[in-house]
C-alpha cells in the first residue's frame, strides 16, 4: 500500500494556485496542521489569529461576509470545544462558507484527552447548516477540498495528517453524499469511517477468507447523512449492522446510523464500535485503538457476536495482514 | 435626537409594560451621533416597515435578508455598522426612526411573535447585520471584515458600538489583539460605558477598570469622552488613526434624563413596572419629556 506523506500539505498549494478569494486561517498550528508550506506560497493569503479561537471564527465569519473563502487550521477539539458558540453563532446560523479543517480526529494524537477529538462529530452534528466530512486515506485528504468549496455553507472537515495511506483509487475523490462501497455481501454490513476503514478493510479480508459475505462502506459525508445506499445496504444484510469510528458511539456515524435504521423501521441489529462513552488518554495510536475497540480484532469478534459463531482467529491472522510500516514513519508524538 | 429617542424608548416601554429602558437612557447619544455625525452610510435601502421574520438563514432559505439595508448599500466607499449588544435593540429601532430609516409603525412590530423587529436583535432585524446577542461577537466579525475591506483596497471604515459589559468577556480581549496585530485602523468602537450589568453595577459584579489603559496596552488609540456630549462623541472619529483601531469611551449615566430611575439602583437592565404608582410616575415623566 502506498504511504503519501503529508498529502493536505502538497494539495492545499496546488489547490488554492487558481483560488484568489480562498485564504487560510491558523491558530498557532501552522506547522502541526501542515500549512506552512501554504504560508510559504501565499503569504498574502495567510493570516495568523495566534492561540485565540474564539476571535478566529469571528474573523473567519467576517471574511467570509465579504466574500472571501477562509479555511481555518486548527486541531478538532479547538474547532468544536473551545469556540462552539462562536462557530454556531458567528459561522454557522448565518450559514457562511467557512471551511473548519480540523486536525487530530478522535485517538489519533497520543496528546491526550486535550487534544483528542472523541465528540466533535457529534458537537457539529447538531448545528443546522453544517456539513461534516472525514477524511479516511490520502485520496479523500487530496479530493476533500473540491467538494468542501462546493458547498453553499459551513463546512467541518476531519483531516488526516503525515503519514498517510492511500486505500482508495486516486481517480476516485470524495463525494458529497455518497459512501464508498468496497464490498458487496448479504451476511452483515459494515459502515466505517476516517481511520477505521483501514482497520475495517484488514478485517474483511480475513473474514472473506472464512467466508462470511460483507457489505463494507466508508462513509466520508456524516452530514447531511443521506446517502440511500446506507439504508438500502443495512436492509438487505442478514444478521445485522456494525458501524466502526475514531469517535464516542454518542453522537456520530453509529447515531446517525442508528437514526436512519430506527426512522425505517428496520428490524435489524447495529452494533456500534467506537468509543464508549468515554475519554482516551495520552498514548499510540496502535496502543488506543486496541485499548478502545477501533481495531480489526475488536471487528472480528463483533461479526462473530453478531453471526452466533466463532471463526478461531488469532491476532497472528490479522497481523498477517497488517501492514506495519503505514504509521512507521509518523511523527506521533510531535504535536 | 437623543432626548427623541428617549422620549420613544419610554413611551415604548409604558405601553409594553417593560423594556430595556436604561439603555435608551446612556447610548441615545452615543447612536444619534454614530448615525449623523460619524458613520458615512447611504440612504436606507430596506423597507419603511419592517417586513416579517423570514425563516432561518440557510442554503434553502433565498428570502433570507439582514437589517443591513437599514444602514445604506454597500460600497467601497460606505461605511458598515456592527451592532454588538443586541439586547440595546429597541434603542437602535428607535434611533433609526429618528433619523427617518425606519417608520414610527414599524416599532408596533417589537417582540411581536413572527417580526423581525425583535426584543434582543438578531442579524434580520433592523440596523442589525450578525447575530451578537451571545455578547462580544460583533468586533470579531468586524475584524474579518474590516481585514477583507483592507484586502480590497475599500475606503471606508468599519464602526461598531458596545456596551461596557463586553469588556468582562475575554473575545473582546483576542479581538483587540488582532485588531491591533493587523493594524486594522479602519474599526473604529464606542462603548457605552454605563458601569451596569445585569446583576447591577459591574465593579460589583466583576472589576474591569482601568479600561483606558487597559485599552491602551491593547495597542488601541482610545478617546475617553462624556458620552452625552454630541460634540466630543463626534471628534475623535476625524481624529489621525495612526495605524491602531480607535476606541471611544463614552461615559455614560444610566438614569440620563430620567431621576426616577434612580430609585432602582443598583439594578437597571430590564425595568419592569412594580405596579400602577410606579407606572403612573413614569407616564408623568414621559409627559415631562415631551414637554419639555
Amino acid at each position: 500500500m502506498e504511504i503519501v506523506s503529508r498529502p493536505h500539505a502538497k494539495n492545499l498549494v496546488a489547490w488554492s494556485e487558481d483560488k484568489p478569494e480562498m485564504i487560510v486561517l491558523s491558530a498557532d498550528l501552522t506547522g502541526s496542521c501542515e500549512v506552512d508550506d501554504f504560508r510559504t506560497a501565499y503569504p498574502e493569503r495567510f493570516f495568523s489569529l495566534g492561540m485565540a479561537e474564539q476571535n478566529l471564527m469571528g474573523f473567519a465569519a467576517g471574511l467570509a461576509r465579504e466574500g472571501f473563502f477562509p479555511y481555518v487550521h486548527t486541531f478538532a477539539v479547538f474547532i468544536c470545544r473551545r469556540p462552539f458558540d462562536q462557530v454556531a453563532m458567528s459561522i454557522a446560523y448565518p450559514n457562511l462558507p467557512v471551511r473548519l479543517i480540523g486536525f487530530l480526529p478522535g485517538i489519533t494524537t497520543p496528546g491526550g484527552v486535550t487534544h483528542q477529538a472523541v465528540d466533535d462529530i457529534a458537537l457539529m452534528r447538531v448545528l443546522p447548516n453544517m456539513t461534516i466530512l472525514e477524511c479516511g486515506d490520502a485520496t479523500d485528504v487530496e479530493s476533500v477540498l473540491d467538494v468542501a468549496q462546493s458547498v453553499n455553507g459551513p463546512v467541518y472537515v476531519r483531516m488526516l495528517r503525515g503519514e498517510v495511506p492511500r486505500l482508495f483509487d486516486r481517480a476516485e475523490g470524495i463525494a458529497l453524499g455518497r459512501a464508498r462501497v468496497l464490498s458487496v455481501g448479504d451476511d452483515v454490513t459494515i459502515f466505517s469511517g476516517g481511520i477505521c476503514t483501514e482497520e475495517a478493510i484488514r478485517a474483511t479480508a480475513v473474514l472473506r477468507a472464512r467466508g462470511v459475505s460483507i457489505s463494507h462502506l466508508h462513509v466520508s459525508t456524516l452530514k447531511p447523512f443521506n446517502d440511500p445506499a446506507l439504508l438500502k445496504t443495512a436492509a438487505a444484510t442478514r444478521y445485522g449492522v456494525i458501524t466502526m469510528e475514531n469517535h464516542s458511539v454518542i453522537g456520530g456515524l453509529g447515531s446517525a446510523v442508528a437514526e436512519v435504521m430506527a426512522e425505517a423501521g428496520l428490524g435489524k441489529r447495529l452494533m456500534r464500535l467506537g468509543l464508549k462513552d468515554t475519554y482516551a488518554h495520552g498514548a499510540s495510536r496502535s496502543y488506543l485503538m486496541q485499548k478502545y475497540g477501533l481495531d480489526a480484532r475488536t471487528l472480528v469478534r463483533a461479526v462473530e457476536s453478531l453471526m452466533g459463531t466463532s471463526f478461531g482467529l488469532t491476532e497472528a491472522d490479522l497481523v498477517a495482514v497488517r501492514l506495519t510500516a503505514v504509521h512507521s514513519a509518523a511523527r506521533a508524538e510531535a504535536l | 435626537m437623543a432626548q427623541a429617542v428617549r422620549t420613544r424608548v419610554l413611551a415604548h416601554t409604558l405601553k409594553n409594560n417593560g423594556g430595556y429602558l436604561s439603555q435608551a437612557c446612556s447610548s441615545a447619544e452615543i447612536l444619534a451621533t454614530l448615525y449623523t455625525r460619524v458613520m458615512n452610510l447611504g440612504p436606507s435601502r430596506a423597507p419603511m416597515i419592517p417586513p416579517p421574520f423570514p425563516g432561518v438563514p440557510g442554503p434553502d432559505n433565498p428570502n433570507y435578508f439582514t437589517g443591513a439595508g437599514y444602514n445604506g448599500p454597500r460600497a467601497p466607499h460606505l461605511d458598515r455598522f456592527f451592532f454588538s449588544p443586541a439586547h440595546y435593540a429597541l434603542v437602535l429601532y428607535a434611533t433609526l426612526i429618528e433619523v427617518g430609516r425606519m417608520a414610527p409603525e414599524g416599532l408596533e412590530q417589537f417582540n411581536q411573535d413572527g417580526s423581525s423587529v425583535e426584543m434582543i436583535g438578531a442579524e434580520h432585524s433592523p440596523g442589525m447585520e450578525t447575530t451578537s446577542g451571545s455578547l462580544a461577537q460583533a468586533l470579531s466579525q468586524a475584524g474579518g471584515v474590516a481585514l477583507a475591506r483592507r484586502l480590497r483596497r475599500e475606503s471606508g471604515r468599519v464602526w461598531v458600538f458596545m456596551s461596557d459589559g463586553e469588556l468582562q468577556e475575554g473575545q473582546t480581549w483576542e479581538a483587540l489583539a488582532a485588531l491591533s496585530h493587523y493594524k486594522l485602523d479602519n474599526v473604529g468602537i464606542y462603548f457605552d460605558v454605563n458601569g451596569q450589568q445585569c446583576d447591577g453595577k459591574m465593579d460589583t459584579v466583576m472589576t474591569v477598570g482601568p479600561i483606558k489603559a487597559r485599552l491602551e496596552a491593547f495597542g488601541a488609540n482610545v478617546f475617553e469622552v462624556d458620552g452625552h456630549d454630541v460634540d466630543a462623541l463626534a471628534a475623535p472619529a476625524d481624529q489621525p488613526r495612526e495605524g491602531k483601531p480607535l476606541v471611544v469611551l463614552a461615559r455614560t449615566d444610566p438614569c440620563r434624563d430620567l431621576d426616577l430611575l434612580r430609585a432602582r439602583a443598583p439594578k437597571f437592565h430590564y425595568i419592569r413596572f412594580a405596579g400602577a404608582e410606579e407606572r403612573r410616575a413614569y407616564q408623568e415623566a414621559l409627559e415631562q419629556m415631551r414637554d419639555g
